[in-house]
């Protein structure tokens, strides 16, 4: 009571006491600015990550090609030997051309090294699509090897000393010259979605990482998604208050919180080691992350099928259809859209994983895209992987547009969870 | 092989659905009584028991034939092939005549091997054909025995049920088959490396050079797996993470929790989820492409040696990916506190933040603990991050500006590429696998126990 009486007697309007409330509020204001710092903090390092990947991979979407005249010289190509005829002297001596004047062989090998390795495979595909193109002259644009390609997209400064820089004053001069002629242009690169990955930049592309990510998630939806239901049927519908349900679901909740890497760990011992089967494979990579996925679709098909009303049980089982008709016919299809829901969230999350995937193999290199889920892949994630790692310029511009590729996916298929979520999940 | 082996049993089910279906249709225009199930669960049952068995044939048979084929083919060797060898060189002699079979022969092969592998070849063609053979049979077989229950007496939607049902138990069992996978793999081979290396130098020892030299017969002298300095590298790692993570993910949840108006709070929260959906290879990128030379280059301007693969910009990183994690945990728990008692405080004369500071949080400590506890387990197994920004070499240090490695990095850098299963650097991963799933698996349990009390107090 004494403090009470003291409180009482206190006046409010001293100067003390004003002070002392300005101070509180003071510290309010401070901590409200803490929160909203950490906010901003956050979200400005998210923009930053973002911005600093688009612009760095904005220039991979595009690719420096050259105009070239090639003659399809019926003595270095006949119809028997399409596919090993010497193309590239055909594209070198096009290219030579561009370029009037007398020059040695050194600076004559400095010419052609601004030549892609792929321009005389693009010629050859287009002999090889129409053979009766030998002996006339093809305007073609073929693309120009990495350095030029990364000088010409600016990436390379001008005004570095030559020996800083991968081209040379000499290439430059020629560069300039075929710019003021108007023969080098940059259309968009296709590449980057429909060729497989090459040590060359200029050349390398996604395909076989887009089709080796579909099969293991095909593999990974295949595996997860009826286990996943049929679980999360039996724990939520079927299994008795015991012991054995309260492991499963411990189990299932330790599960989520695994170490990725841990999973991919037993992909290795287990599915790779003791079971032989093959490396590198969407197959393993697929039956690993479906393992990962399972959790969340449990969780989330748990989730909505309690989320469906007792009245629609009671009502079923009242005109006299058995426990199992009652979850087959009605409880099943009114959860479908929640657990469609919670499957394409494990999925993007799955399709954004990585480690378990180096675990198995899937970080090899290979060049062509997977012909089946047995074949040696690598995945979208991998891939970005491999890319990060590779020493050449070109690469970190790829690599931040094979990301931006894959935040697109990721993008696309969280923006169908909301829809669906919104679209078709009920409320009762 | 397996395409026909799959279609002739799709086709066996169909039919087998077809003509239980019609079987009873008919006995049932023949006897003038109803049935007890529907025709189509006759179908089904005699469909169900026909595939699964079948389906269950196909993957242990799949599972097998490679393991039987390799024991026949070492059995079938000559003597002197095999008697000297050691497992590992039996496995690689395995992998050439196995190559040598699909036609990848490379300089002259002996001609036992060439012939091994010939036999190889033969083999697994008859093992493909008794595959067919196996599981057309038993499919036939299941098929004439069920077919012959059907009756309209019979309960076919009891039987479909239970079968489903077992069905289910299975699903759901297979979450503790995945733990026990985990647990007795990596104890597994954990185990053989500590027959190598004494678990005591594992888990005191100070050094750590995992990179032996060729030569197998030396193990004692070679190496080093004093796993200390990879331990500290972790949890310095983690420690500039949560150092990042817990006052931006602590600050952010209590404004969006206390003073944010519905609309902020409905807008930031899924932005700042984003954070957690990025896939964390995106993460190791911008740690290697923007943070570490920013870092650097802010370390040289005010004269600090940082390096390259420095801990801080790895942990930096990581404690951005993290604060999601924080802030939505540390949100559910201080929006969890009862009304009673923040109104209490006000009706005190107390201010928001002295609200916050001195009932909220105190109230809602072991929910914020829990989750705190929660994100540093995925700060210490989070790979991918560490894997691109942070060091490979393990250096005993607590300075953030050098380079150390963690023990995800470690595991790695000695799996990926070809591995051979028996020697001490392969199994070293295992080992530290398996330090990596205890420690994270304790922290969930503590962190999950402690949530979970805390929630049982105001309830």
């Amino acid at each position: 009571m004494t403090v009470l009486s003291e409180a009482w007697a206190r006046n409010w309007q001293s100067g003390d006491m004003r002070r002392r409330v300005v101070r509180r509020h003071a510290a309010d204001r401070r901590l409200q600015a803490y929160g909203i710092g950490a906010i901003a903090m956050a979200i400005g390092l998210l923009c930053v990550l973002l911005i600093s990947l688009i612009v760095t991979g904005a220039s991979a979407f595009v690719q420096s090609k050259v105009k070239l005249d090639v003659f399809i010289d019926p003595e270095v190509v006949a119809t028997d030997n399409l596919d090993r005829a010497n193309y590239r002297s055909l594209v070198r001596k096009a290219f030579r051309e561009l370029i009037p004047g007398e020059i040695d062989r050194s600076a004559e090998r400095a010419l052609f090294d601004m030549l892609s390795s792929g321009a005389a495979l693009a010629v050859r595909e287009a002999v090889r699509g129409d053979p009766s193109l030998i002996g006339k002259t093809i305007e073609i644009t073929v693309p120009l090897a990495d350095p030029i390609d990364q000088f010409h997209k600016g990436v390379i400064p001008r005004d570095v000393p030559e020996q800083q820089r991968r081209v040379s004053d000499e290439q430059i001069g020629w560069y300039d010259q075929l710019v003021s002629e108007g023969h080098i242009s940059t259309p968009f690169n296709w590449d980057l979605f429909f060729a497989s990955d090459s040590r060359f930049p200029e050349l390398a592309g996604l395909a076989g990482a887009l089709v080796g990510s579909f099969y293991a998630l095909l593999v990974c939806f295949l595996i997860s998604f009826p286990v996943g239901i049929a679980a999360a049927l039996y724990l939520e519908e079927f299994a008795p208050k015991n012991r054995w349900t309260d492991l499963i679901e411990v189990n299932i909740n330790n599960l989520a919180a695994v170490p990725s890497i841990v999973f991919g760990l037993l992909g290795l011992a287990v599915f790779l080691n003791y079971f032989g089967l093959p490396r590198s494979a969407p197959l393993v990579g697929g039956m690993v992350l479906s393992l990962m996925t399972l959790p969340t679709i449990i969780i989330a098909a748990r989730a909505a099928l309690k989320a469906v009303p007792p009245s629609i049980r009671e009502a079923a089982l009242g005109v006299g259809a058995s426990k199992h008709q009652v979850i087959m016919h009605h409880v099943l299809p009114l959860a479908m859209p929640g657990i469609l829901t919670g499957t394409i969230i494990g999925l993007a999350q799955a399709l954004g994983e990585t480690a378990p995937l180096l675990m198995i193999g899937m970080n090899a290199f290979i060049t062509a895209p997977p012909g089946g889920i047995t074949e040696p892949a690598t995945a979208l994630p991998t891939q970005i992987f491999i890319w990060a790692d590779s020493p050449e310029r070109g690469f970190v511009a790829k690599t931040s547009a094979a990301i931006l590729v894959l935040i697109g996916f990721l993008v696309v298929m969280n923006t169908i969870a909301v829809v669906l979520r919104q679209r078709l999940e009920r409320r009762w | 092989m397996l395409t026909i082996t799959v279609a002739i049993l799709c086709l066996i089910c169909l039919i087998g659905y077809l003509s239980a279906r019609r079987r009873l249709t008919r006995l049932v225009a023949a006897t003038g009584t109803t049935s007890h199930s529907l025709p189509g669960y006759h179908g089904s049952f005699v469909a169900l028991w026909i595939g699964v068995p079948s389906l269950a044939l196909i993957l242990l048979w799949l599972l097998l034939q490679g393991p039987v084929i390799d024991q026949l083919l070492i059995a079938s060797l000559p003597e002197r092939l095999v008697a000297e060898r050691d497992p590992a060189q039996v496995d690689l002699l395995l992998s050439e005549i196995r190559s040598i079979a699909r036609g990848q022969v490379f300089g002259e092969p002996e001609p036992a091997v060439a012939q091994a592998a010939e036999r190889y070849t033969s083999w697994q063609a008859i093992a493909g054909w008794a595959m067919v053979a196996a599981v057309a049979a038993l499919a036939l077989a299941a098929l004439s025995l069920t077919y012959a229950r059907i009756d309209p007496e019979f309960r076919a939607r009891n039987g479909v049920e239970r079968l489903l049902t077992w069905l289910m138990i299975l699903c759901a069992g297979l979450a503790i088959v995945t733990t026990l996978g985990i647990i007795v793999s990596l104890l597994f081979e954990a185990s053989r490396f500590f027959a190598r290396v004494p678990l005591s130098e594992f888990l005191f020892g100070l050094n750590w050079e995992p990179q032996i030299p060729l030569r197998e017969d030396q193990v004692a002298g070679l190496g080093a797996f004093g796993a200390v300095p990879v331990f500290v590298g972790t949890l310095l790692v983690a420690a500039i993470a949560m150092a990042v993570a817990v006052p931006i993910g602590l600050f952010s949840a209590i404004y969006l929790a206390e003073y944010s108006g519905p609309r902020f709070r409905g807008t930031v929260k899924p932005i700042l989820e984003i954070l957690a959906g990025i896939p964390t290879v995106v993460y190791g990128f911008f740690a290697v492409l923007t943070v570490a030379p920013a870092l650097r280059q802010f370390g040289a301007a005010v004269g600090l040696d940082v390096a390259p693969n420095s801990a801080l910009a790895a942990g930096a990183v990581m404690g951005i990916m993290i604060v999601p994690f924080v802030s939505s945990l540390s949100d559910d728990a201080i929006t969890a506190v009862p009304r009673a008692l923040r109104d209490g405080a006000y009706a005190l004369g107390a201010t928001k933040a002295e609200t916050i500071t001195q009932v909220l949080l105190p109230a809602a400590l072991p929910g914020i603990v829990g989750g705190v506890l929660l994100a540093t387990s995925r700060a210490i197994g989070e790979t991918m991050i560490v894997v691109m920004a942070a060091g490979l070499i393990a250096t005993l240090t607590l300075n953030p500006f050098e380079s150390v490695t963690t023990v995800t990095v470690q595991i790695v850098t000695l799996l990926i590429g070809d591995t051979e299963f028996d020697n001490p650097k392969t199994l070293a991963a295992f080992a530290l696998g398996l330090v990596l799933f205890v420690v994270t698996l304790c922290l969930n349990v503590v962190a999950l126990r402690i949530v979970q009390k805390y929630r049982q107090k105001y309830d």
